[in-house]
């Protein structure tokens, strides 16, 4: 009980850089992310469209979601130095595996029939990929990036590790006083802040989704 | 016109899927390649459109090699209804048919007035339908727009691969008029694949007959009916009459002798009530277009018939009813008579028909001229032999 009032009494006094951290942490998943985004749904179209580059592509993603995030984030600081950019492109290299296979698994399970109805008509190559292929795997390509979203919002925690910001930095400070309660303030905005990703880009996916089964009716 | 030169084709597998096919196909005409599953009645469309290169052979539009277009302006200029409906699920009814126009970039208005007009054509009102998603639509609705979609951009060649297969025998039967009707007014030349000989027949001005990746036989229906080329299709056509007849247990036991009366006579022969005023009589005659009315009492007995001309002569006089201008049979015949006995009577009192009652003078139905039609077309179908 006490501690509650003292949490409640640390966050009025700090809200305000609190929001900043909050602020830095969303700033880093959004750019890491939507870098991914861009990125991985072009080589997931690249999968889908030269099928024989596929397991390598995925591969390759593959390695780099295995290598543990603090390692991959420290080899990433010895290019982009301490801070913000390291931070960034460690949460896009670690997006980018669940957007590529799901890009892919979304164009691939494009009905055929769609596909071949689209050539029939006269579409080329790009028209039925941006008007068919894409809008139908948009459900997929959602599903992807909600998975990357969560992820980053848990990795982009140990940025303070590579000078970057964000809500780890109260993780870290209270850590380094042995201090639960401010561990507690960073960490209970940063799980929210996954939850709510996840619950918003959930939404969005299942209202991408369409189908043809007729009514029966 | 559509013109096969010595096609072709082989898939990649190394299945030789098409041998040597020559086809013209004139313009302006349905042309309905018909065949067993597998014979290659898809792969030989697809060619028109490039959908599929032949191995060896040449295809010609207009005295034009295909090769020689560019495949997406080729497409863009033929309407293609494919096997499987092909809606897309994530556009609404009006963005499905305008898909063609758009592509090829027609004025906006231009294209929302085809849309409405041929949702109009197929019975789909635009106001209510232009805004749903293909998943909103059943089945028979479905294949209504895909087959729409195929004529929005006013392509001179249509194909459509089995667009009727996914319905109702009803549905079917009604877009099968629909098809018919639309063609006397928009005269495209039409490549039809289906493996139903019935909607061949229906809808056909030249029958393409394949199996096994040849053509068998080319002609118009009577043709075709009328001379088999051999014996794989006459049994095609056979096949089909035996499953009719079958379905048609009337007439499983005609080879033994000759068919009662029963097994002719159609049940609901149009029926008044004695007490039926003459106005309706009238109007009951001209919805059922006959030219008589059979009276009986509200048991089915029967009491007599009102011909037109004795309902007409007192049709003035508001008072009268049909037990004052009917006249009594004088004969009648029973479901198990020979309908011979129908016949005959028929045949030599030049009477339209004979009511056909049980043992309690019930009516059970009529011997009409048309069911003996009927019984004949069944009994001589149209086969070489017999013309
Ligand atoms: N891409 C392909 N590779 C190999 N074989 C194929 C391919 N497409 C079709 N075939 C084969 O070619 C033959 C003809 O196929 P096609 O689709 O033209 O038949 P169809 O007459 O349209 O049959 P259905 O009435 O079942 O639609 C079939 O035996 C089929 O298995
Ligand atoms: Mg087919």
């Amino acid at each position: 009980m006490q501690t509650l009032k003292d949490m409640a009494a640390y966050i009025g006094e700090n809200y305000d850089l609190l929001l900043i951290y909050t602020g830095q942490h969303l700033l880093m998943v959004v750019c890491g992310v939507f870098l991914a985004l861009i990125v991985g749904t072009l080589l997931g179209i690249v999968c889908a469209r030269f099928k024989k580059a596929a397991p390598f592509i995925l591969a390759i993603a593959n390695i780099i979601q295995i290598i543990p995030s603090l390692a991959l984030l420290a080899i990433l600081m010895v290019y982009f130095g301490l801070g913000f950019y390291t931070v960034v492109a460690g949460l896009f290299l670690y997006s980018l595996l669940p957007i590529i296979r799901n890009t892919y698994v979304g164009l691939d399970q494009v009905d055929q029939s769609l596909i071949e109805a689209g050539h029939g008509i006269g579409m080329t190559y790009f028209q039925l990929l941006l008007k068919v292929q894409l809008p139908l795997a948009m459900p997929f390509i959602m599903a992807g990036l909600r998975i990357a979203a969560v992820i980053a919002v848990g990795v982009a925690t140990i940025a303070p590790f590579v000078g970057g910001d964000g809500l780890g930095r109260e993780i870290f400070s209270g850590i380094n006083s042995r201090n639960d309660m401010r561990i507690f303030v960073g960490a209970i905005p940063a799980s929210l802040l996954a939850i709510i990703a996840d619950l918003v880009l959930g939404r969005m996916e299942r209202k991408m989704k369409y189908t043809t089964k007729p009514k029966t009716s | 016109m559509i013109r096969f030169e010595k096609v072709y084709k082989r898939y990649a597998d190394g299945f030789q899927a098409l041998k040597d096919i020559n086809l013209d196909l004139e313009a302006g005409k349905i042309h309905v390649f018909i065949g067993p599953s597998g014979c290659g009645k898809s792969t030989t469309m697809k060619h028109i459109n490039r959908l599929i290169t032949p191995t060896e052979g040449k295809v010609f539009i207009d005295g034009e090699d295909i090769t020689a277009v560019n495949p997406v302006q080729l497409r863009r200029k033929i309407g293609y209804v494919i096997q499987n409906i092909g809606l897309f699920p994530h556009m609404t009814i009006a963005e499905n048919v305008a898909v063609v126009p758009r592509l090829l970039k027609w004025d906006e208005i231009k294209i929302q007035n085809k849309v409405n007009e041929l949702l109009s054509l197929v019975n789909l009102p635009p106001e209510t339908y232009r805004n749903r998603f293909p998943g909103e639509l059943s089945g028979g609705q479905q294949q209504r727009v895909g087959v729409i979609r195929a004529l929005a951009a006013e392509p001179d060649i249509i194909l459509m691969d089995e667009p009727f297969s996914a319905l109702d025998p009803i549905s079917r039967e009604q877009l099968q008029d629909e098809l018919t009707n639309l063609q006397e007014n928009i005269q495209k030349t039409i490549v039809f694949v289906t493996h139903d000989m019935d909607e061949a027949i229906k809808i056909a001005d030249n029958i393409v007959l394949m199996k096994a990746g040849e053509v068998i036989q080319v002609g118009t229906p009577e043709q075709i009916l009328r001379h088999p080329a051999n014996d794989f299709v006459k049994e095609f056509i056979g096949k089909k009459r035996l499953v009719e007849h079958r379905e048609n247990t009337m007439f499983t036991n005609f080879d033994e002798g000759v068919p009662s009366v029963r097994e002719v006579m159609i049940d609901k022969p149009v029926t008044a009530a004695p007490q039926r005023g003459l106005a309706s009589s009238l109007n009951l005659m001209e919805q059922r277009r006959v030219d008589s009315l059979i009276v009986v009492d509200k048991h089915r007995k029967l009491l007599g018939y009102a011909p037109i001309l004795n309902v007409l002569g007192h049709i003035s006089d508001e008072t009268k009813v049909l037990a004052d201008v009917m006249q009594s049979f004088t004969f009648s015949v029973k479901p198990e008579d020979p309908f011979t006995a129908a016949l005959e009577y028929m045949g030599q009192n030049n009477a339209p028909y004979v009511p056909v009652v049980n043992e309690e003078n019930i009516l059970v139905g009529a011997v009409t001229r048309g069911s003996i039609v009927r019984l004949m077309s069944e009994v001589y179908p149209v086969i070489e032999e017999v013309l």
